[in-house]
């Protein structure tokens, strides 16, 4: 028995026998069987698995449709990411907040003005 | 290679694969199943999973009840393992207004006969630990809802299709039909022309594209919706929670990780599947305003796939009236898989039979055509 992919214990027979239900690419084989979705994202057995398939359809490597390599590129914890987003959402927050004071402000000076304007 | 067939289906989805699988088990020889590239590598094997009986119209409801009760018995019948997981919907309100629908909503469920209920703040805790129960006025809670395996389930319908004689044929794009004295010509880019009497448009995404190669104005939009999930973790809850006030819904899946995806609704008409940032912002903001304790789960991996939207986000199914034996099964607005079971098995009933055991006419084409407003389904995420 032979490990393809260590992050979700994929071995080598589960990988075939993915391919003998008629995948030949290493996406639907992440699909069926799970291999390169684990927290590594395919970086040990995608090519194990391109291997794999090369020989048992008995097509050149280059010849593999490629997988979708997809964002992040590491396992990122959500605070991580809030502590980054909630600092842009209160700077936003806050800019909003002048626009609006500054707005208010102008059409409270200018608001004869703004009136005539409308009835014309 | 056979290029003539009794029934060709094009898109090689849940629908696709599970029409071929009906139609082959009610008897009919020589389907085939056309594909654009592999099997699932549309909508269907980038939604959520989730399968729910709990919707605001009577149409979609029982066409959920039907199939979830299909979905129950799915593995036995299709030799084949799906992860097909009853854990239940919760769905949470947090308004007034909501809990006026969803009342309303629990009110017609119950009386199509589904197990279903309002539950407070403290059944709600009990359903799902990790909420923070304090933002919500009150929830509905459906047990015999749950998820499957989207990948597994289209492969179990196309194994189980091949085994009766079908055909799919992968990796296969149309790009032309025509109809000549009743006969259907599909060109591909295989340089291969097929041909049959009777075709489905399963194409999801694609939909209006393929019947506007026959003239037919079949009005499906494809819009983007993304969705990530989290490392593997023991288990945290059964259910998928759906929140539409928030915007979100998330589900643990088998394997531990926590799928999680939402709705935007400045999301424009493209089939654009890219990943942006701004959802795994946004997506993370709701989810710890939702779950505040869950704050130091990682995200593994993200990615997107397209809702194929009408404008009353309910499915165009069955003939049309401008092209004879053209069958549509799309426009699912992202409850196709739920429905296919159930969707399926009617549609191979209209073909063979003339007359499907559930009606399917509400959910004609023909009610799109010359109109602007509609009846909506609400219960969308």
């Amino acid at each position: 028995m032979k490990i393809v992919c260590r992050c979700q214990d994929i071995t080598e027979e589960e990988v075939i026998a993915a391919i003998r239900q008629g995948a030949t690419t290493i996406d639907e084989i992440k699909r069926l069987v799970r291999a390169g979705m684990g927290p590594c994202q395919g970086r040990t057995c995608r090519r194990l698995v391109a291997q794999i398939i090369s020989r048992e359809l008995k097509k050149p490597a280059g010849d593999i449709y490629p997988p979708t390599f997809r964002p992040p590129n590491r396992p990122v914890p959500f605070k991580l990411i809030m502590a980054e987003y909630g600092e842009q959402l209160e700077a936003e927050k806050k800019a909003a907040e002048k626009a609006a004071e500054k707005a208010a402000k102008k059409a409270a000076t200018k608001k004869p003005a703004a009136k005539g304007g409308k009835k014309a | 290679m056979k290029t003539s067939f009794d029934a060709i289906i094009i898109g090689g989805g849940i629908l696709g694969v599970s029409t071929a699988y009906e139609l082959a088990k009610a008897g009919m020889k020589n389907i085939c199943v056309i594909e654009r590239r592999y099997l699932a590598s549309g909508s269907t094997g980038r939604c959520g999973g989730g399968f729910r009986q709990q919707w605001s119209t009577e149409a979609n409801t029982r066409l959920a009840i039907r199939s979830v009760r299909r979905l129950e018995h799915i593995e036995e019948e299709l030799g084949y393992k799906t992860e097909f997981f009853q854990g239940g919907y919760l769905i949470l309100s947090h308004s007034a207004e909501e809990t006026a629908q969803f009342e309303k909503n629990v009110a017609m469920q119950r009386r199509l006969g589904l197990d279903v209920k309002i539950v407070d703040r403290a059944e709600a805790k009990k359903i799902n630990p990790y909420l923070d129960v304090d933002q919500i006025e009150c929830g509905t809670w459906c047990p015999t809802d749950g998820h499957i395996s989207p990948f597994l389930l289209t492969q179990a319908y196309a194994n189980a299709a091949r085994r009766l004689g079908a055909e799919i044929h992968l990796w296969t794009n149309v790009t032309g039909l025509m109809k000549k004295s009743n006969v259907f010509f599909v060109m591909t880019d295989k340089g291969v022309t097929y041909e049959t009497p009777i075709l489905f448009n399963c194409a999801g995404s694609f939909s209006r594209t393929i019947g506007q190669m026959l003239n037919v104005e079949i009005p499906v939009d494809p819009y983007r919706h993304e969705i990530l999930v989290t490392e593997p973790v023991e288990k945290l809850w059964n259910p998928m929670i759906i929140d539409f006030g928030i915007g979100l819904y998330a589900r643990q899946e088998h394997s531990g990780g926590v799928v999680m995806g939402m709705g935007d609704p400045n999301e424009p008409v493209g089939t654009f599947v890219g990943s942006s940032m701004h959802f795994m912002f946004e997506m993370s903001r709701r989810f710890t305003l939702l779950f505040p304790k869950l704050g130091s789960l990682r995200i593994v991996r993200q990615w997107a796939g397209l809702y194929e939207m009408t404008a009353d986000a309910q499915p165009v199914l069955g003939p049309v009236d401008e092209v004879e034996n053209f069958y549509q099964a799309n426009g699912f607005s992202g409850h196709g898989l739920m429905l296919a079971p159930a969707v399926s098995e009617l549609l191979a009933e209209q073909v063979l039979k003339g007359k499907p055991s559930l009606p399917i006419d509400d959910l004609h084409v023909r009610r799109f055509r010359g109109k602007q407003e509609f009846h909506r389904e609400k219960s969308v995420v």
